[in-house]
């Protein structure tokens, strides 16, 4: 546990340091979000229907970039090994940088919302449900992206293997966070945005188990 | 290549026996069962496209096997299996996605029609092809093999998390899905092509996974030879 | 005692054996110069010895424990100083040494963390973040970080690398300190004169063959004329 905390205050502490990448990254995203308004024209009613696809659609492209720079400086000097070596347990360095992660999405994702609302007139009122949805989404996007990055990163081809690999695995993500912001964005009579956030509670659950238990194979010789 | 005669004929013999069975299932299937009331003759194609899902789900189960056996043993054998299963499950699979166009067009007049199982076959292509191009991309073969191991369970525990969820996504719009299965009567050439594919991708995956073994032949350095050991100065374990 | 014992060590990479049945024993204490020409396996054999790499056939143990079985343990005993400096770029030389230090449970309080620096002559470059640092200056903190394990085994990869003729004074001194504290190192090094000065044993590699394990001074003269020549110390 402390092994984790440890971790976590390394991690917190590196993104920090890189805090101007990550307005970088924002702008990337929210720069995708205007391009998809252009892609589907100025019709507002379209816009406001699709404004949860567009949102979403622009986290997962901007998480490759964030996820790809989170093992940068592990991987540069081989500091991530030295502290293999010392020993610190392959487990909590994949959970401190998995948890990192996580909060720097999520982040993300909730900066992304005031462009959204105001490209696609999307405003919802249950702004706290829907950083839930967010925050359980990347949840569901750092787990598996945690892993893959820090693979990734060992090779050539970097840029388009991550994307590659990620995408096809958090297809459940997508569809489970897009319907449930849609419904917060667009009304809910059924009230089903609690199922789908199960949806995505349960694919979280399972593959942060799994990166734990993998992580190990992945950084170690 | 010096091995083929000492090794065994059983793959040539599996894909000769799975190409006379397929032949035999989808003769009966395509010409000699009766056509369904509803759909016509378009529904004929149920007796290769089940086959093939059957098949498609059983090479990527294997390929999940292989996974977790070379991560548990380590052995290369099971890495040259996953290899070939790999890429036959994604064969199948996209032949899958094909025969599904096929039928969806003339039935519903579109080219896809968001089935859910087939979606989410869609969705297993680029995820294991995927890790196909992550083999690639991986020189050392130690790293490659742990790697696309590890990628190939996290892929396949995914799954059933597609399925469920693009089921669940599509239900809310559309009634419509591709027939589960045929009716009794003509469960025969169902079962024929079944066994014919199966032993056609069984043949193919041993074939391959030679290929892929004598590959890594030419990739690992074979071990020292003894006779180097007689230049050391030093015994193994001599103090100094 | 036995402090590192390798048996048949090999270790592959692709078609290339980069060590080939290397065998050998040191005694806890001694100060051992693992020295070879370019591509002989010194930095492989350094790295099997640390437990970053995993020997393809043989075994190693570091004091007793297996490293295939007892790998935490054997992390436990060694540090490794090698190519790769093990540092945090966008962190100061200060934050490198606390995380490390947090890890393995050591203090990490500001003045203790200070007193490591000076040591290397790192004092007044604390706070500078590492990717303003020379390749001397990152050689040094990577030796200052590597040094807080308190680790019985030392396994040193060119530790004059980068440094100037103070910085070379200054790992004498450690070495010296290490000896007296009782630990054994193991130092790959081309600076084959200064070794010998140093060291009381050598290990010569050969194109991933160990072809002389023994005390310096039986070691064979061909391996260090033109290192001297080279080094001119």
């Amino acid at each position: 546990m402390t092994a984790l905390l440890v971790t976590l205050r390394k991690d917190f502490l590196l993104q920090w340091r890189g805090r101007a990448q990550v307005v970088a990254i924002f702008a990337f995203g929210a720069s995708a979000l205007l391009l998809f308004s252009f892609a589907i024209g100025p019709d507002s009613l379209a816009l406001r229907q699709h404004a949860a696809g567009f949102l979403w659609l622009g986290l997962l492209l901007a998480s490759t970039l964030s996820l790809a720079e989170s093992f940068e400086c592990e991987m540069e000097e081989q500091a991530l090994e030295g502290l293999l070596l010392l020993p610190a347990s392959a487990r909590a360095l994949y959970y401190g940088k998995a948890i990192a992660n996580w909060a720097q999405l999520a982040l993300l994702g909730c900066a992304l919302v005031p462009i959204m609302v105001v490209l696609y007139d999307a405003g919802t009122l249950r702004l706290l449900a829907l950083f839930g949805v967010i925050v359980l989404g990347t949840a569901g996007l750092s787990a598996p992206g945690t892993l893959y990055a820090a693979m990734t990163s060992q090779i050539r081809g970097r840029q388009t293997l991550l994307p590659l690999l990620l995408f096809p695995l958090v297809v459940p993500v997508l569809l489970a966070a897009v319907k449930a912001t849609s419904l917060l964005i667009l009304g809910d009579p059924m009230g089903q945005v609690r199922p789908w956030a199960t949806l995505l509670a349960a694919f979280a659950v399972i593959h942060w188990a799994l990166g734990g238990l993998l992580f190990d194979r992945v950084v170690e010789d | 290549m010096t091995k083929t005669s000492a090794q065994s004929r059983t793959p040539q013999a599996l894909i000769a026996a799975g190409i006379a069975l397929l032949l035999a299932g989808s003769f009966w299937g395509l010409f000699k069962a009766p056509g369904e009331i509803f759909m016509g003759d378009v529904q004929r194609i149920m007796y290769v496209h089940v086959p093939t899902a059957w098949n498609a789900m059983l090479a990527l189960t294997f390929a999940f096997v292989c996974a977790v056996a070379f991560l548990i043993t380590n052995a290369w054998k099971w890495d040259n299996r996953l290899e070939a299963a790999m890429e036959m499950g994604v064969v199948l699979s996209l032949l899958l996605c094909m025969q599904g166009a096929i039928w969806a067009k003339p039935t519903w007049g579109v080219w896809w029609d968001w089935d859910p199982r087939l979606t989410t076959t869609a969705v297993m292509v680029f995820a294991f092809g995927g890790i196909l191009a992550l083999r690639n991309a991986v020189d050392d073969p130690v790293k490659r093999a742990v790697w696309s191991s590890v990628a190939c369970i996290v892929a396949f525990a995914d799954v059933p998390i597609v399925y469920f969820s693009v089921k669940w996504w599509n239900s809310l719009h559309q009634a419509q899905s591709t027939p589960a299965t045929v009716s009794k009567a003509f469960h025969w050439p169902l079962r024929i092509n079944a066994f014919g594919i199966l032993f056609l991708w069984a043949g193919l995956v041993a074939l391959r996974t030679r290929v892929a073994a004598f590959r890594l032949r030419g990739e690992l350095a074979p071990p020292p030879p003894q006779a180097k050991a007689e230049r050391d100065v030093s015994a193994p374990g001599g103090a100094p | 005692m036995i402090a590192v014992a390798a048996a048949g060590v090999s270790r592959r990479y692709g078609r290339r054996w980069a060590l080939s049945g290397v065998g050998f024993e040191v005694p806890a204490g001694a100060l051992v110069m693992v020295t070879g020409r370019n591509g002989s396996g010194k930095t492989t054999l350094l790295r099997v010895l640390a437990t970053a790499l995993r020997p393809d056939l043989g075994s190693v143990s570091i004091h007793g424990h297996d490293v295939s079985r007892e790998r935490e343990q054997a992390r436990r005993l060694t540090a490794l100083l090698g190519h790769r400096t093990h540092l945090y770029e966008p962190l100061t030389a200060l934050e490198n040494m606390a995380v490390a230090a947090r890890f393995l449970g050591t203090d990490a309080s500001r003045p203790v963390l200070l007193e490591r620096l000076d040591e290397v002559g790192l004092g007044d470059r604390a706070d500078d973040l590492v990717q303003t640092f020379s390749a001397g200056m990152r050689q040094r903190l990577s030796l200052a970080r590597a040094l807080q394990q308190d680790a019985r085994v030392l396994l040193l990869d060119e530790p004059y690398g980068h440094l100037d003729p103070p910085g070379f004074s200054m790992v004498d001194g450690l070495l010296q300190r290490l000896r007296r504290n009782g630990a054994t190192v193991l130092m790959a090094t081309h600076l084959v004169a200064r070794g010998r000065g140093l060291c009381d044993r050598a290990l010569v590699l050969d194109a991933g063959h160990l072809i002389y394990a023994g005390p310096v001074s039986g070691m064979p003269a061909s391996q260090s004329d033109e290192a001297g020549l080279a080094e001119g110390s």
